[in-house]
């Protein structure tokens, strides 16, 4: 997990205009030449200050999900039936954690620190996918979660490793690779489920049925209200529109859940033959944007344990800094 | 009473304090003061599991021992085996990594002592779990050091969970009913042995990161016997909840 493919914005600007008059254009031309022909762009090389700072917003986003993304998950650690699979979802919410340090990693590469990304994420100054301020109310939530947010979100990985910012398209390969066993692991427990007792199907229906909503607002709006792509597409910083994403995953993944003969909510789930495309009842777009705002089931549950965190580290933090500057001052002088 | 007797009783209490301090080790997940403490905890708690796994797998086919999952999710608190140190909640940090610190030294002499066990699948498996063991306490021993070499608060921290831990750590070391049978066939060289080993292995690291080793007044025994706090009963019951629902269910 857990990129999601709706990165939020709420500059609501003609944002590319202004800053991008400050830019030399020059140099502009032949950045986007470079990224037209394929090439990567590297931490020290020119960029525009518009991608710098969307590059920023994204990168950090997919940080913050990646952390807040360990948190529904982490709470079944404890409570995970069986060895196998205590285990693996410990091994799968810790491998979260390690995406979250390769994104902060790849993210300072553009000038912002941890600290002040994690300070944003507390402050609520900067967002994380909607889809974690549900709450995983059962096991079997855990693998719908383990199964379909981290298929979701591979595909919107996957797209972005193809990107033009060289760190964090090597950040995204390596995320993607553990992402593939990540997503085995949910489908074999999900599977598990589906084909045990009356009380399992029963639980993973209730856990599908809560969370195709949720789901389905993985990706973002409909391109047709979801301003900003076309940019950012150029610049290779947004890979697939929100639409293409949700109509790739539905394909993948709609017959798989429906030949285990599980149901969806939604009675308009269907493939056009003509057309190729899914078509599905528009999700509740209004409460998406409730919950950006802080307004989820979750979303005060979230912040408060990373605070918690944040707040029971910070004598080790300050410790460790401490170290460091003596350190820095024990170094002999030339 | 022979081995065959006593080595279950041997191995259960090692597996259960595996199983419980693993449990507690990752509840770090999420939650650590820096993420990379978190991922650290995490691994350290993935080891731990993975030990209590195939300790109880040894009982399963060399001693007619009943499933693992249904041995480690099933059982009430009386029946476990583990020290009271592995039981207590992880608190804060600094109780959690003083823990580990004498934890995971109390189990390296421990898997050291079996690499010349008379009992061949316990060797084995020792071999394993050393070369993970020495990363456990490569970490504790950094991070203890760095710690008390940061300033008062850190270092009056480390002392004060060092405090806190040091009794219920010599609970560890609570001798069984049929040691003498274990050490005569010389599958370990029992608790006290293992005890002066372990405390001749923290002292240089108690002493270099300028903390004051406690007297040994007053070690927690129980553990050994079934007698636990009110805390482990709480873990298990949350560990057992979704396995509960249907024991004889594949999940």
């Amino acid at each position: 997990m857990y990129g999601g493919g709706y990165i939020y914005d709420d500059s609501g600007r003609s944002w590319q205009q202004e800053e991008q008059l400050q830019d030399d254009p020059v140099k502009l031309a032949a950045f986007e030449a470079r990224i037209a022909r394929g090439e990567k762009i590297e931490p020290g090389d020119w960029m525009p200050a518009e991608y710098r700072r969307q590059l920023i917003r994204l990168i950090e986003q997919h940080a913050h999900s990646e952390i807040i993304g360990a948190l529904p998950e982490g709470t079944w650690i404890t409570r995970a039936p069986g060895f196998k699979r205590k285990l693996a979802l410990i091994a799968k919410v810790q491998d979260e954690i390690g995406h979250g340090q390769l994104l902060y990693n790849a993210a300072e590469t553009l000038g912002k620190s941890r600290e002040a990304m994690i300070n944003d994420l507390l402050s609520g100054k900067s967002k994380y996918s909607n889809v974690f301020n549900y709450p995983a109310e059962t096991w079997a939530d855990v693998t719908v979660i383990g199964f379909l947010i981290d298929a979701a979100a591979i595909v919107n990985q996957v797209a972005n490793a193809k990107g033009s910012y060289g760190p964090y398209c090597r950040a995204l390969e390596r995320i993607c690779y553990e992402e593939s066993f990540h997503l085995k692991q949910g489908h074999d427990a999900f599977i598990e489920l589906a084909t045990g007792t009356a009380a399992q199907k029963a639980m993973l229906q209730d856990a599908l049925n809560r969370w195709w909503q949720p789901i389905m607002h993985f990706f973002g709006p409909p391109d047709k209200v979801s301003a900003h792509s076309e940019k950012l597409m150029q610049w290779k910083v947004k890979m697939a529109s929100n639409d293409d994403m949700r109509n790739q995953f539905l394909d993948a993944y709609v017959p798989k859940i429906w030949e285990l003969g599980l149901t969806l909510p939604d009675p308009l789930l269907k493939k056009n033959t003509d057309t190729g495309k899914w078509e599905f009842s528009d999700p509740d777009w209004d409460l998406f944007f409730e919950v950006i705002k802080g307004n989820g089931p979750c979303n005060k549950e979230r912040l408060d344990v990373r605070k918690w965190a944040e707040e029971h580290g910070r004598w080790i933090r300050k410790a460790l800094m401490r170290q460091e500057e003596r350190e820095r001052t024990a170094l002999p002088v030339a | 009473m022979q081995s065959e007797q006593a080595l279950p009783e041997l191995l259960i209490k090692m597996a259960d304090d595996e199983l419980i301090i693993g449990h507690r080790n990752s509840e770090w997940t999420g939650l650590g003061p820096v993420m990379e403490e978190d991922i650290a905890f995490s691994s350290m708690a993935q080891d731990k599991i993975g030990h209590a796994w195939a300790l109880y797998r040894i009982l399963q086919e060399h001693f007619n021992g009943s499933d693992p999952d249904q041995f480690a999710f099933m059982r009430e608190a009386a029946d476990f085996k583990c020290s009271q140190l592995a039981e207590m909640p992880i608190t804060s940090y600094d109780f959690s990594l003083m823990r580990h610190f004498l934890f995971d030294h109390a189990e390296t002499v421990r898997y050291q002592s079996f690499s010349q066990s008379s009992f061949t699948p316990l060797q084995q498996l020792a071999a394993k779990i050393k070369g993970e063991l020495k990363y456990h306490t490569l970490h504790a021993d950094a991070w203890i050091l760095q710690l008390c070499a940061a300033g008062a608060e850190s270092k009056g921290r480390m002392q004060q969970a060092l405090d806190n831990c040091f009794q219920l750590a010599g609970g560890i070391f609570e001798q069984g009913e049929a040691e003498e049978v274990l050490i005569a066939e010389k599958i370990y060289p029992g608790e006290a042995a293992l005890y002066q080993q372990w405390l001749n292995n923290i002292s240089p690291v108690i002493e270099k990161a300028g903390l004051t080793l406690p007297q040994m007044t007053a070690p927690v025994y129980g553990g050994r016997k079934g007698q636990h706090t009110e805390h482990l009963q709480q873990l298990l019951n949350e560990m057992g909840e979704v396995f509960r629902l249907d024991p004889e269910a594949t999940w």
